[in-house]
């Protein structure tokens, strides 16, 4: 139906712009002077009829529900019912009205179930009315302004204008979202964990609140050694750590190779492939790093006699290292592409060989650069999901043993919400907590390296 | 004198071809990794795309079938199959007791019902006689023909027993096994046997969420790119959209999943596990790979060209959708097709919104529930058995296919048309 009534007025746009544009020829046929393009003409035309019915589109969408609830309800109020069973009844009713009711239909069910269908589709024919004719009313409106030929050009840019303005909201909105999806939780959930046990409490274990019995209520008492997130925070810096160790030496290597020594051609070939390695989805990484590296891993360690995990942070942080490889040899390789010439032939005119230019001199010179591309790796690392479900283990050790197994926020995240959530759980809102803390450190971080980028691009450009 | 010097200098230039070396160990370790992971994959990979069948004798017996006389194809249809399939597979071996028996019929899929029944519906005159039919072989099976397995283990470790290793190495010396094309991999949805399994549920499912993204994120971005290239002024607040754009694009992408959990299922009652929620959660992750890509092609558009459509008379507006964005789209598309490509390879954010869950139906539009390819390859990754380590490394090979395919095709974009200014 909505749609039928969509394609409709979508037709009616066109319809509009076509006699907009007439308009305009007939206009000219009268030897008046147009004030713009004719087509101007047809797409005021169609402004006014797309914009009422936009309008009235997400009014509805808004209000119609909200309207049907209280109209429904209104029946039962007055009778005692609490606020739940309220909601369970409207669910009901809607339930019955699709046929998808499965349970005992009491004749007050099926009454409301009726009401609701006939108010639905009382709604549904008021929305076609109005909708018709209020741009009936707008089209009508904008015709009598072309015909006595008013401007037309200005306000269908001002309407243009506007609406790539709105667009470009659409990136605050998205901040505005995470944010918003994040605080309610975890705010939630620090009225039942105490902020200080997330931060410093050692013990990370949110199996044992799924344990507890739904019909009792809360009791902070028992989850005071639960969610401890130091073994979290720990284990994932840990990885990320691991991961730079891996990614920081043959990055910049590859990075300055590339930018000072390699020729036309070796760059040519070498900086795509590399890149390649960016652009693999990370859970194949996952996968690489559970089926190839971990046994391999395994078996080197118990040929040596040691004891270690099949699922161990060195076997995830050294394949998550691989990954971040290209992300810090193409940063680094444009930044020391960008610092200037004159500093490389001073050096040189001094007599300094290459290396010791690069090491001296362009270095220096590049490094804001390179820490704000390190920093961009370790945020990556440290948001990174897959690799770490997958290769690493999913239960929180607090330990310092690269052959043991950790866990990171991400992971811990997944694990809590991978299947049903329900909203409301501490264990579901301690997963949001996790994510506003990645959000939060990631934020700072990246903030930090395009700021450092950003002026080391300014100083040289 | 001298000589402390030529050594000094010996030594800096030994200092200088160490480190010439580390650049291009560095350079070699990369690449190394990359060929290696390439070659695994392929390596174990590539069986997948073969899959094995057994060629067993089917009498189709119409007694057995409870079939009366000159049956039409209606009760073809409902036709019981279930007896002569296991009277076909216990016939492999005439003297089975019935433990063994009940080992013959593990040997095939339990689709191998419904291979026999599909058989005699293409040729209803097959009543009575005697077929030879191809049915597809259990996992474990198909493992052995193609050499993963280690036969050499302790039976009671295994899977396959001795006995149903001793018919199966009869079959094949009598040619009665043979290894095709995997067809069922691409048409079939995902399966708990690991020999049924297909990525059609999950590739479909991809095809949806990328195009849900692909129809929010693109128009919104490149219209947010034009605003904040061409029309916005500077100030404070332009800035402070700008700092969000780069900021969202370096967020983690489970934040993202986050976003979609938390409001798009829970605010907005989207339904569960669909396309429509996953390719709207990565159409705000694509959003500003994409912008930042549109901009810079707006920006790479000339001046000039801005300034001689204003002194024709054309107003802003009318300069900027007539020359700059068209000039300026084969870059955007090319950004365009790599953020796409990276969300058809995202994960992290899809598990949160319930795309995992397991799918046994080809999802039919954007609202029904589906995996995804990434998906399918964790699914399958988590899974005990044998057989599924190959369908992840195929899966692997499939989705790497697509990325290097849309990459590619960003790179023809951009270098057939795309205007070279000087």
């Amino acid at each position: 139906m909505n749609l039928i009534l969509f394609t409709f007025i979508v037709l009616l746009g066109f319809t509009s712009y076509y006699f907009g544009r007439k308009k305009a020829y007939t206009i000219q046929s009268t030897k008046k002077r147009l004030t713009a393009l004719p087509q101007f003409y047809g797409y005021y035309l169609a402004i006014w009829c797309a914009i009422p019915a936009f309008i009235i589109f997400s009014l509805w969408a808004i209000f119609e529900p909200t309207i049907v609830k209280l109209l429904i309800l209104s029946d039962y109020l007055n009778q005692g019912y609490l606020d739940d069973e309220l909601n369970l009844i409207y669910e009901k009713t809607k339930a019955l009205s699709r046929g998808q009711f499965t349970g005992e239909i009491t004749p007050f069910i099926k009454a409301s179930a009726e009401k609701y269908l006939s108010l639905r589709s009382i709604a549904q024919s008021s929305k076609v009315v109005i909708v018709l004719s209020a741009i009936i009313a707008s089209v009508a409106y904008a015709y009598k302004k072309i015909s006595s030929n008013s401007r037309t050009r200005e306000p269908v840019e001002k309407f243009l204008n506007a609406v790539l303005f709105t667009a470009s909201l659409a990136a605050i909105l998205t901040t505005v979202g995470i944010v918003f999806s994040l605080i309610f939780q975890t705010i939630d959930f620090f009225k039942v964990i105490p902020l200080f046990d997330f931060v410093f409490g050692t013990h990370w274990y949110p199996a044992k609140a799924f344990v507890r019995d739904s019909s009792e209520a809360l009791d902070p008492t028992m989850y005071s050694d639960t969610f401890g997130a130091v073994p979290i925070f720990a284990g994932t810096f840990f990885i990320a750590f691991i991961a730079m160790c891996v990614a920081i030496p043959i990055g910049l290597m590859s990075g300055i190779y590339l930018a000072e020594y390699a020729s036309y051609k070796v760059r040519q070939y070498a900086k795509p492939l590399i890149e390649i390695l960016a652009g693999i989805p990370t859970v194949v990484y996952g996968f690489f790093a559970a089926l190839t590296v971990g046994p391999f891993l395994k078996e080197l360690g118990t040929s040596m006699g040691l004891e270690v995990s099949a699922e161990s942070a060195l076997a995830a942080g050294g394949v998550m290292g691989i990954m971040i490889i290209p992300f810090i040899s193409s940063l680094s390789d444009d930044v020391i592409t960008s610092v200037p010439q004159s500093l490389r032939d001073g050096s040189y005119a001094m007599g300094a060989t290459k290396s010791e230019t690069i090491k001296r001199v362009i270095f220096p010179a590049a490094l804001p650069g390179i820490v704000g591309s390190i920093l961009l790796g370790v945020s990556r690392a440290i948001g990174e999901t897959m690799i770490v479900v997958m290769a690493s283990g999913l239960a929180a050790n607090l330990t310092l043993n690269p052959l043991e197994s950790t866990s990171t926020i991400t992971a811990q995240i997944v694990v809590i919400l991978i299947g049903d959530q329900a909203f409301g759980d501490p264990k579901t809102q301690a997963a949001f907590a996790l994510g506003m803390s990645l959000f939060l450190v990631t934020l700072c971080l990246n903030i930090v390296a395009l700021k450092v980028v950003k002026k080391y691009r300014e100083k040289y450009e | 004198m001298n000589k402390n010097k030529e050594q000094l200098l010996k030594k800096r230039y030994k200092a200088e071809q160490r480190f010439r070396l580390y650049g291009q160990s560095a350079i070699f370790m990369a690449l190394l990794f990359l060929t290696f992971f390439i070659f695994k994959i392929f390596s174990t990979g590539h069986s997948a795309f073969q899959k094995t069948w057994l060629i067993v004798p089917v009498t189709f017996d119409a007694e057995l079938m409870m079939l009366e006389q000159n049956p039409s194809n209606v009760d073809i249809q409902d036709a019981d199959y279930y007896d002569i399939a296991l009277k076909s597979m216990a016939d492999l071996d005439l003297n089975a007791n019935e433990d063994q028996e009940n080992e013959l019929k593990r040997m095939v899929s339990y689709f191998f019902e419904k291979e026999i029944k599909n058989e005699l519906l293409n040729d209803p005159s097959l009543i009575g006689k005697t077929k030879e039919v191809y049915l597809t072989a259990s996992d474990d099976l198909d493992q052995v023909f193609k050499g993963n397995y280690p036969r050499d283990l302790p039976e009671d470790q295994r899977r396959v027993s001795d006995y149903q290793l001793k018919i199966f190495d009869q079959l094949v010396a009598n040619g009665k096994v043979e290894s095709k094309f995997n067809i069922s991999f691409f048409t079939n949805p995902d399966s708990r046997e690991a020999e049924l399994a297909g990525i059609a549920s999950s590739f479909m499912g991809s095809i949806f969420s990328i195009l849900v993204c692909l129809m929010i994120a693109f128009p919104v971005a490149v219209l947010a790119a034009i605003y904040l290239e061409e029309f916005a002024p500077k100030n404070r607040f332009t800035d402070f959209i700008e700092v969000n754009i780069n900021n969202l694009a370096a967020v983690p992408s489970i934040v993202f999943g986050l976003l979609g959990l938390g409001v798009l299922l829970a605010i907005f009652q989207l339904p569960r596990s669909t396309p429509l929620v996953g390719g709207i959660t990565l159409s705000l992750m694509t959003l500003p790979t994409i912008i930042i890509a549109a901009r810079a092609s707006l920006k790479a558009v000339p001046p000039s060209i801005r300034e001689a459509a204003l002194a024709m008379g054309a107003s802003r507006m009318q300069t900027t959708m007539h020359h700059t964005v068209p000039l300026s789209m084969p870059g955007t598309l090319s950004g365009t097709i790599i953020g796409l490509a990276q969300a058809l390879g995202e994960t992290a954010p899809l598990i949160l919104i319930g795309m995992v869950a397991f799918v046994n139906t080809i999802p039919g539009s954007p609202m029904d529930p589906a995996a995804s390819l990434p998906v399918q390859i964790y699914i399958w990754a988590e899974s005990a058995e044998r057989g599924f380590v190959e369908k992840v490394s195929a899966c692997i090979m499939v989705l790497l296919g697509f990325l290097i395919t849309m990459n590619l095709f960003a790179q023809i974009i951009r270098h057939k048309f795309e205007k070279k200014w000087s």
